[in-house]
Protein backbone atom coordinates (compact mmCIF):
# COMPACT_ATOMS: atom_id res chain seq x y z
CA UNK A 1 0.00 0.00 0.00
CA UNK A 2 0.82 3.25 -0.92
CA UNK A 3 0.75 6.07 1.65
CA UNK A 4 1.07 9.62 2.06
CA UNK A 5 1.01 11.46 5.73
CA UNK A 6 0.77 14.87 6.04
CA UNK A 7 2.59 16.76 8.73
CA UNK A 8 3.15 19.91 9.88
CA UNK A 9 6.07 21.45 12.68
CA UNK A 10 4.50 23.04 15.23
CA UNK A 11 5.45 25.09 18.29
CA UNK A 12 5.12 22.87 21.24
CA UNK A 13 3.21 23.38 24.04
CA UNK A 14 5.07 20.95 26.44
CA UNK A 15 7.96 22.66 26.13
CA UNK A 16 6.82 26.32 26.11
CA UNK A 17 4.81 28.66 27.22
CA UNK A 18 2.83 30.39 24.50
CA UNK A 19 3.02 34.11 24.48
CA UNK A 20 2.06 37.27 23.31
CA UNK A 21 4.44 39.35 21.45
CA UNK A 22 5.35 42.88 22.67
CA UNK A 23 2.91 44.23 19.34
CA UNK A 24 0.00 41.37 20.32
CA UNK A 25 -0.22 40.65 16.84
CA UNK A 26 1.63 37.01 17.10
CA UNK A 27 2.58 34.86 19.72
CA UNK A 28 6.26 35.36 20.67
CA UNK A 29 7.98 33.01 18.19
CA UNK A 30 11.99 33.66 18.99
CA UNK A 31 12.71 31.51 21.71
CA UNK A 32 10.15 29.03 20.73
CA UNK A 33 10.85 24.60 20.59
CA UNK A 34 9.38 23.62 17.55
CA UNK A 35 8.33 19.85 17.23
CA UNK A 36 6.26 17.68 15.09
CA UNK A 37 2.54 18.09 15.80
CA UNK A 38 1.80 15.78 18.04
CA UNK A 39 -0.57 13.63 15.98
CA UNK A 40 0.97 13.56 12.84
CA UNK A 41 3.11 11.64 14.64
CA UNK A 42 0.77 9.06 15.39
CA UNK A 43 -0.41 9.08 11.77
CA UNK A 44 3.26 8.29 10.29
CA UNK A 45 3.63 5.42 13.29
CA UNK A 46 0.17 4.09 11.81
CA UNK A 47 1.75 4.51 8.54
CA UNK A 48 4.52 2.63 9.24
CA UNK A 49 2.53 -0.36 11.13
CA UNK A 50 0.05 -0.83 7.86
CA UNK A 51 3.35 -0.94 5.46
CA UNK A 52 4.74 -3.56 7.45
CA UNK A 53 2.20 -5.61 7.43
CA UNK A 54 0.78 -5.02 3.91
CA UNK A 55 4.68 -3.75 2.14
CA UNK A 56 4.55 -0.79 0.14
CA UNK A 57 5.81 2.41 0.89
CA UNK A 58 5.13 5.55 3.19
CA UNK A 59 5.43 9.11 2.20
CA UNK A 60 5.54 12.39 4.39
CA UNK A 61 4.75 15.75 2.77
CA UNK A 62 4.79 18.82 4.56
CA UNK A 63 3.53 22.66 3.25
CA UNK A 64 5.73 25.34 4.80
CA UNK A 65 9.44 26.75 4.48
CA UNK A 66 13.15 25.41 4.68
CA UNK A 67 12.62 25.32 8.62
CA UNK A 68 9.94 22.36 8.03
CA UNK A 69 12.52 20.13 6.91
CA UNK A 70 13.27 18.81 10.19
CA UNK A 71 9.72 17.50 10.70
CA UNK A 72 10.21 15.43 7.43
CA UNK A 73 13.42 14.06 8.05
CA UNK A 74 12.27 13.29 11.50
CA UNK A 75 9.78 11.31 10.17
CA UNK A 76 12.51 9.52 7.66
CA UNK A 77 14.45 8.72 10.69
CA UNK A 78 11.59 7.29 12.39
CA UNK A 79 11.15 4.84 8.62
CA UNK A 80 9.27 6.97 6.07
CA UNK A 81 10.77 6.54 3.09
CA UNK A 82 10.44 9.31 1.32
CA UNK A 83 10.31 13.31 3.11
CA UNK A 84 8.66 15.96 0.15
CA UNK A 85 8.83 19.59 1.34
CA UNK A 86 6.06 22.02 -0.77
CA UNK A 87 7.45 25.95 -0.36
CA UNK A 88 6.75 28.32 -2.40
CA UNK A 89 6.64 32.04 -1.07
CA UNK A 90 3.26 32.30 -3.12
CA UNK A 91 2.03 29.52 -0.27
CA UNK A 92 2.80 31.98 2.24
CA UNK A 93 -0.50 33.15 4.17
CA UNK A 94 -2.81 29.93 2.95
CA UNK A 95 -5.72 29.39 5.05
CA UNK A 96 -6.60 25.81 5.58
CA UNK A 97 -8.28 25.78 2.20
CA UNK A 98 -4.95 27.00 0.23
CA UNK A 99 -3.23 24.23 2.30
CA UNK A 100 -5.35 21.20 0.90
CA UNK A 101 -5.09 22.84 -2.66
CA UNK A 102 -1.45 22.88 -2.79
CA UNK A 103 -1.33 19.04 -0.91
CA UNK A 104 -4.46 18.13 -3.65
CA UNK A 105 -1.98 18.93 -6.24
CA UNK A 106 0.90 16.79 -4.76
CA UNK A 107 -1.60 13.97 -4.63
CA UNK A 108 -2.92 14.10 -7.94
CA UNK A 109 0.97 14.06 -8.64
CA UNK A 110 1.18 10.22 -7.01
CA UNK A 111 -0.63 7.08 -7.02
CA UNK A 112 -1.57 6.74 -3.01
CA UNK A 113 -3.97 4.01 -1.33
CA UNK A 114 -4.55 5.92 1.57
CA UNK A 115 -3.63 9.79 2.99
CA UNK A 116 -3.12 10.47 6.87
CA UNK A 117 -3.42 13.31 8.49
CA UNK A 118 -3.34 14.11 12.17
CA UNK A 119 -6.41 15.36 13.74
CA UNK A 120 -6.05 18.57 14.38
CA UNK A 121 -2.26 21.00 14.49
CA UNK A 122 -2.27 22.89 17.85
CA UNK A 123 -2.54 26.23 15.96
CA UNK A 124 -5.22 24.96 13.47
CA UNK A 125 -8.75 23.73 13.13
CA UNK A 126 -8.87 20.33 12.33
CA UNK A 127 -10.10 20.97 8.72
CA UNK A 128 -7.65 20.11 6.16
CA UNK A 129 -7.51 16.77 5.75
CA UNK A 130 -11.69 16.42 5.47
CA UNK A 131 -10.82 19.44 2.63
CA UNK A 132 -8.47 17.48 0.91
CA UNK A 133 -10.86 14.47 0.69
CA UNK A 134 -13.95 16.26 -0.53
CA UNK A 135 -11.57 18.30 -3.54
CA UNK A 136 -10.41 14.77 -4.11
CA UNK A 137 -13.67 13.39 -4.04
CA UNK A 138 -12.32 10.81 -2.00
CA UNK A 139 -14.24 8.94 1.22
CA UNK A 140 -13.18 10.86 4.53
CA UNK A 141 -12.99 10.06 8.28
CA UNK A 142 -11.85 12.13 11.29
CA UNK A 143 -11.37 10.81 14.59
CA UNK A 144 -9.95 7.25 13.56
CA UNK A 145 -8.44 5.42 16.14
CA UNK A 146 -8.22 2.05 14.82
CA UNK A 147 -7.48 0.80 11.40
CA UNK A 148 -7.69 -2.32 10.02
CA UNK A 149 -6.83 -3.92 6.40
CA UNK A 150 -9.85 -5.57 5.05
CA UNK A 151 -8.53 -6.23 1.35
CA UNK A 152 -6.79 -4.03 -1.26
CA UNK A 153 -9.99 -2.02 -1.68
CA UNK A 154 -11.43 -1.04 1.82
CA UNK A 155 -10.56 -0.85 5.49
CA UNK A 156 -12.43 -1.32 8.53
CA UNK A 157 -11.86 1.88 10.94
CA UNK A 158 -13.30 2.77 14.16
CA UNK A 159 -13.73 6.65 15.42
CA UNK A 160 -13.39 7.86 18.47
CA UNK A 161 -16.94 9.69 18.82
CA UNK A 162 -18.42 10.90 22.56
CA UNK A 163 -17.99 9.47 25.59
CA UNK A 164 -15.07 7.23 24.72
CA UNK A 165 -17.55 4.75 22.39
CA UNK A 166 -16.17 4.12 19.16
CA UNK A 167 -18.19 4.35 15.29
CA UNK A 168 -17.27 1.16 13.62
CA UNK A 169 -17.31 1.83 9.91
CA UNK A 170 -15.67 0.40 6.30
CA UNK A 171 -14.10 2.87 4.02
CA UNK A 172 -13.22 2.79 0.42
CA UNK A 173 -9.73 3.12 -0.77
CA UNK A 174 -8.47 5.21 -1.45
CA UNK A 175 -9.52 7.40 0.97
CA UNK A 176 -8.42 10.55 3.71
CA UNK A 177 -8.15 9.83 7.46
CA UNK A 178 -7.62 12.33 10.08
CA UNK A 179 -5.75 10.14 12.64
CA UNK A 180 -6.68 10.38 16.83
CA UNK A 181 -3.71 10.80 19.20
CA UNK A 182 -3.87 7.18 21.52
CA UNK A 183 -3.96 4.98 18.43
CA UNK A 184 -1.32 3.35 18.78
CA UNK A 185 2.21 4.48 20.34
CA UNK A 186 4.75 6.25 18.02
CA UNK A 187 8.15 4.53 17.98
CA UNK A 188 10.87 6.52 19.99
CA UNK A 189 13.27 8.64 17.37
CA UNK A 190 16.69 8.99 18.52
CA UNK A 191 19.96 11.22 17.54
CA UNK A 192 21.42 8.76 15.44
CA UNK A 193 18.44 8.20 13.67
CA UNK A 194 18.12 11.68 12.97
CA UNK A 195 21.82 12.09 11.79
CA UNK A 196 21.41 8.69 9.63
CA UNK A 197 19.31 10.43 7.24
CA UNK A 198 20.96 13.85 7.54
CA UNK A 199 21.66 13.88 4.25
CA UNK A 200 18.78 12.06 2.30
CA UNK A 201 17.65 14.04 -0.52
CA UNK A 202 14.22 15.78 0.23
CA UNK A 203 12.40 17.28 -3.35
CA UNK A 204 11.10 20.50 -2.86
CA UNK A 205 7.99 21.51 -5.05
CA UNK A 206 6.87 25.08 -5.90
CA UNK A 207 3.72 26.61 -7.49
CA UNK A 208 4.49 25.70 -10.80
CA UNK A 209 6.03 22.20 -9.78
CA UNK A 210 2.70 21.52 -9.16
CA UNK A 211 0.21 23.25 -11.40
CA UNK A 212 -0.93 25.42 -9.09
CA UNK A 213 -2.43 28.68 -10.64
CA UNK A 214 -1.05 32.08 -9.32
CA UNK A 215 -3.63 33.30 -7.12
CA UNK A 216 -5.68 30.54 -5.70
CA UNK A 217 -3.45 29.82 -2.67
CA UNK A 218 -1.94 32.35 -0.19
CA UNK A 219 -2.57 35.12 1.19
CA UNK A 220 -4.61 36.80 -1.27
CA UNK A 221 -6.70 33.77 -1.95
CA UNK A 222 -7.34 33.13 2.08
CA UNK A 223 -10.54 33.88 3.12
CA UNK A 224 -9.75 33.48 6.50
CA UNK A 225 -7.47 35.88 8.22
CA UNK A 226 -6.04 35.74 12.14
CA UNK A 227 -6.47 39.03 12.74
CA UNK A 228 -4.82 39.36 16.31
CA UNK A 229 -3.87 37.28 19.03
CA UNK A 230 -5.47 38.02 22.68
CA UNK A 231 -4.76 36.10 26.42
CA UNK A 232 -8.75 34.74 27.11
CA UNK A 233 -10.12 36.03 30.49
CA UNK A 234 -12.95 33.74 31.41
CA UNK A 235 -15.36 35.21 34.31
CA UNK A 236 -13.57 33.15 37.08
CA UNK A 237 -10.35 32.87 37.78
CA UNK A 238 -8.47 30.38 40.70
CA UNK A 239 -7.85 32.76 43.38
CA UNK A 240 -3.90 31.68 43.78
CA UNK A 241 -2.49 30.42 46.80
CA UNK A 242 1.02 32.01 46.97
CA UNK A 243 2.41 30.82 50.31
CA UNK A 244 5.15 28.78 50.79
CA UNK A 245 4.68 24.67 49.47
CA UNK A 246 3.62 23.89 53.21
CA UNK A 247 1.77 26.72 53.84
CA UNK A 248 -0.34 25.90 50.11
CA UNK A 249 -0.30 22.13 51.20
CA UNK A 250 -2.04 23.12 55.07
CA UNK A 251 -4.70 25.35 52.87
CA UNK A 252 -5.64 23.07 50.21
CA UNK A 253 -6.25 20.33 52.97
CA UNK A 254 -8.58 22.51 54.89
CA UNK A 255 -10.06 23.27 51.26
CA UNK A 256 -10.84 19.95 50.51
CA UNK A 257 -12.05 19.27 53.91
CA UNK A 258 -14.69 22.03 54.25
CA UNK A 259 -15.50 20.84 50.56
CA UNK A 260 -16.94 17.77 52.13
CA UNK A 261 -13.39 16.09 50.90
CA UNK A 262 -12.31 14.08 53.54
CA UNK A 263 -14.45 11.57 55.18
CA UNK B 1 -27.52 39.44 4.08
CA UNK B 2 -27.00 35.78 3.58
CA UNK B 3 -29.39 33.33 4.47
CA UNK B 4 -28.12 31.35 8.01
CA UNK B 5 -28.50 27.48 8.39
CA UNK B 6 -28.39 25.46 11.45
CA UNK B 7 -26.87 21.84 10.79
CA UNK B 8 -28.83 19.88 13.98
CA UNK B 9 -27.53 17.36 15.75
CA UNK B 10 -29.60 14.61 17.02
CA UNK B 11 -29.08 11.24 18.36
CA UNK B 12 -32.57 8.93 18.58
CA UNK B 13 -34.56 11.58 17.73
CA UNK B 14 -34.02 13.83 20.46
CA UNK B 15 -32.20 17.23 18.89
CA UNK B 16 -28.70 17.74 21.18
CA UNK B 17 -28.60 20.80 23.21
CA UNK B 18 -26.02 22.60 20.74
CA UNK B 19 -29.15 23.33 18.11
CA UNK B 20 -30.69 26.17 20.72
CA UNK B 21 -27.08 27.30 21.16
CA UNK B 22 -26.39 27.82 16.74
CA UNK B 23 -30.11 29.85 17.11
CA UNK B 24 -28.48 32.07 20.10
CA UNK B 25 -25.18 32.21 17.54
CA UNK B 26 -27.22 33.01 14.22
CA UNK B 27 -28.81 35.94 16.06
CA UNK B 28 -25.18 37.51 16.18
CA UNK B 29 -24.89 37.21 12.71
CA UNK B 30 -28.44 38.50 11.63
CA UNK B 31 -31.39 39.77 13.57
CA UNK B 32 -33.57 37.58 11.64
CA UNK B 33 -34.00 33.85 12.29
CA UNK B 34 -31.95 31.40 11.22
CA UNK B 35 -33.38 27.93 9.26
CA UNK B 36 -32.70 24.74 10.75
CA UNK B 37 -31.59 21.55 8.71
CA UNK B 38 -32.82 18.10 10.16
CA UNK B 39 -31.31 15.35 8.42
CA UNK B 40 -32.36 11.96 9.39
CA UNK B 41 -34.62 9.16 9.17
CA UNK B 42 -38.34 9.77 8.87
CA UNK B 43 -39.34 9.39 12.69
CA UNK B 44 -35.85 10.72 13.54
CA UNK B 45 -36.76 13.88 11.63
CA UNK B 46 -40.01 14.02 12.34
CA UNK B 47 -39.81 14.25 16.33
CA UNK B 48 -36.45 16.49 15.41
CA UNK B 49 -37.90 18.81 13.95
CA UNK B 50 -40.93 19.15 15.51
CA UNK B 51 -38.44 19.92 18.91
CA UNK B 52 -36.61 22.07 17.08
CA UNK B 53 -39.41 24.18 15.77
CA UNK B 54 -39.58 26.44 19.12
CA UNK B 55 -35.88 27.70 18.80
CA UNK B 56 -36.38 27.99 14.44
CA UNK B 57 -38.57 30.13 11.95
CA UNK B 58 -38.50 27.51 9.77
CA UNK B 59 -37.16 24.37 9.79
CA UNK B 60 -36.24 21.99 6.56
CA UNK B 61 -36.48 18.35 6.93
CA UNK B 62 -34.46 15.57 4.96
CA UNK B 63 -35.96 12.42 5.42
CA UNK B 64 -34.13 9.28 3.87
CA UNK B 65 -33.61 6.02 5.36
CA UNK B 66 -30.27 6.27 4.59
CA UNK B 67 -29.36 8.60 6.53
CA UNK B 68 -30.38 6.86 9.89
CA UNK B 69 -26.81 6.39 10.37
CA UNK B 70 -25.17 9.05 10.79
CA UNK B 71 -22.89 9.50 8.04
CA UNK B 72 -21.37 12.87 7.28
CA UNK B 73 -20.38 11.79 3.56
CA UNK B 74 -24.34 11.51 2.84
CA UNK B 75 -25.20 14.63 4.83
CA UNK B 76 -22.91 16.33 2.87
CA UNK B 77 -24.04 15.30 -0.29
CA UNK B 78 -27.37 16.09 0.96
CA UNK B 79 -26.84 19.61 2.03
CA UNK B 80 -24.85 20.85 -0.90
CA UNK B 81 -28.50 19.89 -2.96
CA UNK B 82 -30.55 22.19 -0.84
CA UNK B 83 -28.30 24.88 0.40
CA UNK B 84 -27.98 27.92 -1.58
CA UNK B 85 -25.26 29.08 -3.13
CA UNK B 86 -24.03 32.11 -0.69
CA UNK B 87 -25.23 30.66 2.67
CA UNK B 88 -24.09 30.74 5.89
CA UNK B 89 -24.38 27.14 7.44
CA UNK B 90 -23.56 26.72 11.34
CA UNK B 91 -22.65 23.35 13.10
CA UNK B 92 -21.89 22.30 16.67
CA UNK B 93 -17.69 21.27 16.70
CA UNK B 94 -18.31 17.60 17.64
CA UNK B 95 -17.25 14.23 16.00
CA UNK B 96 -19.82 14.66 13.77
CA UNK B 97 -19.35 18.12 12.80
CA UNK B 98 -15.90 17.43 12.57
CA UNK B 99 -16.38 14.80 10.20
CA UNK B 100 -18.77 17.04 8.26
CA UNK B 101 -17.82 20.79 7.95
CA UNK B 102 -14.71 20.91 6.44
CA UNK B 103 -15.65 19.26 3.42
CA UNK B 104 -18.82 21.26 3.28
CA UNK B 105 -17.37 23.66 2.93
CA UNK B 106 -15.35 23.16 -0.33
CA UNK B 107 -18.24 21.66 -1.87
CA UNK B 108 -20.46 25.23 -0.78
CA UNK B 109 -17.74 26.38 -2.02
CA UNK B 110 -17.12 28.79 0.81
CA UNK B 111 -15.15 30.15 3.85
CA UNK B 112 -14.12 28.05 6.49
CA UNK B 113 -13.93 28.66 10.06
CA UNK B 114 -13.36 25.88 12.87
CA UNK B 115 -14.16 25.43 16.89
CA UNK B 116 -15.59 29.33 16.83
CA UNK B 117 -16.12 30.51 20.81
CA UNK B 118 -17.88 33.81 19.90
CA UNK B 119 -18.99 35.89 17.22
CA UNK B 120 -18.41 39.85 17.50
CA UNK B 121 -20.50 40.51 14.60
CA UNK B 122 -20.25 41.35 10.88
CA UNK B 123 -18.21 44.49 8.78
CA UNK B 124 -18.92 44.41 5.47
CA UNK B 125 -18.11 41.33 4.02
CA UNK B 126 -16.19 40.14 6.82
CA UNK B 127 -17.90 37.98 9.80
CA UNK B 128 -15.49 38.46 13.14
CA UNK B 129 -15.57 35.47 14.93
CA UNK B 130 -12.74 34.66 18.41
CA UNK B 131 -11.13 31.01 17.75
CA UNK B 132 -8.30 29.70 20.34
CA UNK B 133 -5.20 27.90 19.83
CA UNK B 134 -2.46 26.24 21.51
CA UNK B 135 -4.84 24.42 23.62
CA UNK B 136 -6.64 27.49 25.24
CA UNK B 137 -3.39 29.07 25.88
CA UNK B 138 -4.08 32.15 23.60
CA UNK B 139 -7.14 33.06 21.40
CA UNK B 140 -7.00 34.67 18.00
CA UNK B 141 -9.55 37.27 16.42
CA UNK B 142 -10.56 35.64 12.91
CA UNK B 143 -12.25 37.71 9.91
CA UNK B 144 -13.47 35.44 7.73
CA UNK B 145 -14.54 36.91 4.19
CA UNK B 146 -18.43 35.68 3.67
CA UNK B 147 -19.01 36.74 -0.08
CA UNK B 148 -19.26 32.88 -1.05
CA UNK B 149 -21.00 32.14 2.36
CA UNK B 150 -19.42 30.27 5.11
CA UNK B 151 -19.20 26.91 7.13
CA UNK B 152 -18.93 27.78 10.60
CA UNK B 153 -18.40 25.68 13.81
CA UNK B 154 -18.76 26.73 16.98
CA UNK B 155 -17.75 25.22 20.43
CA UNK B 156 -20.40 23.34 22.53
CA UNK B 157 -21.73 25.04 25.16
CA UNK B 158 -19.72 28.65 24.12
CA UNK B 159 -23.33 30.49 23.15
CA UNK B 160 -25.80 30.90 25.63
CA UNK B 161 -29.24 29.53 24.33
CA UNK B 162 -31.53 32.72 24.29
CA UNK B 163 -34.43 32.60 26.38
CA UNK B 164 -37.79 33.86 24.16
CA UNK B 165 -42.01 32.81 23.03
CA UNK B 166 -41.65 29.56 21.08
CA UNK B 167 -41.39 30.65 17.43
CA UNK B 168 -43.32 27.78 15.90
CA UNK B 169 -41.38 27.46 12.75
CA UNK B 170 -43.03 26.18 9.43
CA UNK B 171 -41.22 23.05 9.00
CA UNK B 172 -40.10 22.26 4.69
CA UNK B 173 -39.83 18.95 3.53
CA UNK B 174 -36.73 19.40 1.29
CA UNK B 175 -36.41 15.49 1.11
CA UNK B 176 -37.34 15.14 -2.75
CA UNK B 177 -34.79 18.04 -3.41
CA UNK B 178 -32.23 15.30 -2.17
CA UNK B 179 -33.00 12.18 -3.93
CA UNK B 180 -31.22 9.03 -3.78
CA UNK B 181 -27.58 9.13 -2.05
CA UNK B 182 -24.43 6.75 -1.90
CA UNK B 183 -21.28 7.21 -0.36
CA UNK B 184 -17.84 5.56 0.22
CA UNK B 185 -17.92 5.22 4.10
CA UNK B 186 -20.29 3.05 5.42
CA UNK B 187 -21.42 2.84 9.18
CA UNK B 188 -20.97 -0.54 10.83
CA UNK B 189 -21.57 -0.60 14.31
CA UNK B 190 -21.14 1.50 17.40
CA UNK B 191 -19.05 -0.18 19.95
CA UNK B 192 -19.47 1.24 23.75
CA UNK B 193 -16.64 2.32 26.07
CA UNK B 194 -14.76 -0.53 27.79
CA UNK B 195 -16.11 -0.06 31.66
CA UNK B 196 -12.49 -0.49 33.43
CA UNK B 197 -11.67 -1.45 37.18
CA UNK B 198 -12.61 1.93 38.96
CA UNK B 199 -15.88 3.77 37.49
CA UNK B 200 -14.40 8.02 38.09
CA UNK B 201 -18.22 8.57 37.47
CA UNK B 202 -19.63 7.31 41.40
CA UNK B 203 -16.61 9.54 43.42
CA UNK B 204 -17.26 12.84 45.23
CA UNK B 205 -13.04 13.43 45.39
CA UNK B 206 -11.45 13.02 42.25
CA UNK B 207 -7.79 13.57 41.92
CA UNK B 208 -6.98 14.07 38.07
CA UNK B 209 -3.38 14.16 36.30
CA UNK B 210 -2.22 15.17 33.34
CA UNK B 211 1.07 15.54 31.33
CA UNK B 212 2.76 17.20 34.21
CA UNK B 213 2.68 13.92 35.86
CA UNK B 214 5.56 12.97 33.34
CA UNK B 215 5.81 9.16 33.41
CA UNK B 216 4.07 6.06 34.27
CA UNK B 217 6.13 5.09 37.07
CA UNK B 218 4.61 9.05 38.73
CA UNK B 219 0.89 7.67 38.72
CA UNK B 220 1.71 5.89 41.94
CA UNK B 221 1.88 9.29 43.15
CA UNK B 222 -1.62 10.32 42.82
CA UNK B 223 -2.78 6.94 43.78
CA UNK B 224 -1.27 7.54 46.88
CA UNK B 225 -2.89 10.83 47.45
CA UNK B 226 -6.32 9.27 46.27
CA UNK B 227 -5.82 6.03 48.67
CA UNK B 228 -5.32 8.36 51.40
CA UNK B 229 -8.19 11.06 50.73
CA UNK B 230 -10.92 7.65 49.80
CA UNK B 231 -10.76 9.66 46.07
CA UNK B 232 -9.81 7.81 42.58
CA UNK B 233 -7.40 8.85 40.06
CA UNK B 234 -8.75 10.20 36.80
CA UNK B 235 -6.81 11.68 34.24
CA UNK B 236 -6.51 13.81 30.87
CA UNK B 237 -6.34 12.41 27.49
CA UNK B 238 -2.40 12.69 27.13
CA UNK B 239 -2.06 9.97 29.89
CA UNK B 240 -4.29 7.52 28.42
CA UNK B 241 -2.36 8.92 24.74
CA UNK B 242 0.49 7.51 26.80
CA UNK B 243 -0.88 4.32 27.94
CA UNK B 244 -0.28 4.66 31.65
CA UNK B 245 -4.03 4.66 32.20
CA UNK B 246 -7.02 2.77 30.79
CA UNK B 247 -9.27 5.11 28.90
CA UNK B 248 -11.74 4.55 31.30
CA UNK B 249 -10.43 6.83 33.85
CA UNK B 250 -10.30 9.82 31.15
CA UNK B 251 -12.48 12.59 32.15
CA UNK B 252 -13.61 14.45 29.05
CA UNK B 253 -15.70 14.83 25.57
CA UNK B 254 -14.35 11.86 24.40
CA UNK B 255 -13.90 10.20 27.63
CA UNK B 256 -16.11 10.24 31.23
CA UNK B 257 -18.42 12.91 32.56
CA UNK B 258 -17.98 13.15 35.81
CA UNK B 259 -19.64 15.29 38.97
CA UNK B 260 -17.65 14.98 41.89
CA UNK B 261 -18.02 17.38 44.60
CA UNK B 262 -14.26 17.90 44.64
CA UNK B 263 -11.55 17.93 42.00
CA UNK B 264 -7.87 18.06 41.92
CA UNK B 265 -6.01 19.19 39.17
CA UNK B 266 -2.62 17.90 38.90
CA UNK B 267 -0.60 18.97 35.98
CA UNK B 268 -3.49 19.36 33.78
CA UNK B 269 -3.40 22.25 31.17
CA UNK B 270 -7.52 22.60 31.23
CA UNK B 271 -8.46 21.94 27.35
CA UNK B 272 -11.84 22.52 26.70
CA UNK B 273 -12.51 19.00 25.86
CA UNK B 274 -11.16 17.65 29.25
CA UNK B 275 -12.73 20.58 30.84
CA UNK B 276 -16.27 19.65 28.90
CA UNK B 277 -15.85 16.20 31.18
CA UNK B 278 -16.60 18.06 34.33
CA UNK B 279 -19.62 18.71 35.23
CA UNK B 280 -22.02 19.64 38.73
CA UNK B 281 -19.93 22.59 39.32
CA UNK B 282 -17.37 20.87 41.71
CA UNK B 283 -14.52 22.49 43.89
CA UNK B 284 -11.76 22.96 41.27
CA UNK B 285 -7.74 23.01 42.91
CA UNK B 286 -5.41 23.37 39.99
CA UNK B 287 -1.58 22.54 40.33
CA UNK B 288 0.77 23.35 37.59
CA UNK B 289 3.72 24.51 36.91
CA UNK B 290 2.80 26.67 34.24
CA UNK B 291 0.79 29.88 35.67
CA UNK B 292 -0.42 30.93 32.15
CA UNK B 293 -2.16 27.40 32.20
CA UNK B 294 -6.01 27.43 31.09
CA UNK B 295 -7.06 25.57 33.69
CA UNK B 296 -6.41 28.56 36.35
CA UNK B 297 -9.28 30.33 34.65
CA UNK B 298 -11.61 28.04 35.72
CA UNK B 299 -10.35 26.53 38.96
CA UNK B 300 -11.58 27.80 42.25
CA UNK B 301 -8.01 27.74 43.58
CA UNK B 302 -4.64 27.66 41.90
CA UNK B 303 -1.22 26.78 43.41
CA UNK B 304 2.01 26.82 40.22
CA UNK B 305 3.90 24.51 41.67
CA UNK B 306 5.47 20.49 40.50
CA UNK B 307 2.95 18.23 40.91
CA UNK B 308 5.78 15.92 41.58
CA UNK B 309 6.49 17.67 44.45
CA UNK B 310 3.32 18.77 46.30
CA UNK B 311 1.34 15.75 45.71
CA UNK B 312 3.53 13.80 48.14
CA UNK B 313 3.49 16.86 50.39
CA UNK B 314 -0.46 16.64 50.66
CA UNK B 315 -0.32 13.11 50.51
CA UNK B 316 1.61 12.68 54.24
CA UNK B 317 -0.44 15.78 55.43
CA UNK B 318 -3.49 13.50 54.78
CA UNK B 319 -1.75 10.22 56.65
CA UNK B 320 -0.64 12.59 59.54
CA UNK B 321 -4.40 14.23 59.71
CA UNK B 322 -6.39 10.64 59.55
CA UNK B 323 -3.57 9.41 62.01
CA UNK B 324 -4.43 12.09 64.22
CA UNK B 325 -8.32 11.28 64.32
CA UNK B 326 -7.82 7.81 64.35
CA UNK B 327 -6.16 8.36 68.48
Amino acid sequence: MEILVCARRVPDTSENEIQLNSAGNDIERDELVYSINEPDNYAMEEALQIVANTGGSVSVVTVGGEDDEEVLRREMAMGANHGILLADDAFAGSDGRGIASVLKAFVQKGNYDLILTGVQAEDGGAQVGGMLAAMLDYPFASLVNSIEILDGKKLKISREIEGGNKEISEIDLPCVLSIQTGINEPRYVGMRGIRAVASAPIPKYGLSDLGISAGTVGADAAKVKRVDYFIPVLGKTAEMLNGSREENVEKVLDLVAAKGGLK
Amino acid sequence: MARIFAYIAHKGGVADDTAAELAAAARKIDAASPTAIVVGSSAESDAVCAAVAASFGEVWKVANEVLFTRNAELVRKALVKIVPAGSIVLIAHEHFGIDLAPGLSIKLNSAFVSDVLAIDGVEGRSLKVVRQEFGGQINTHVNCDISFGAVITLRPGAFKPVAGPPLGGTIVDKSAEVGALAAGRRYLETIAAEAGDVDITKHTVLVSIGRGIQEKDNVGIAQELADALGAAVSCSRPVVDAKWLEKSRQVGSSGKTVKPKVYLACGISGAFQHLAGIKGNPFIIAVNKNPKAPIFQVADVGIVDDVLEFLPELTSKVRELRAVAAK
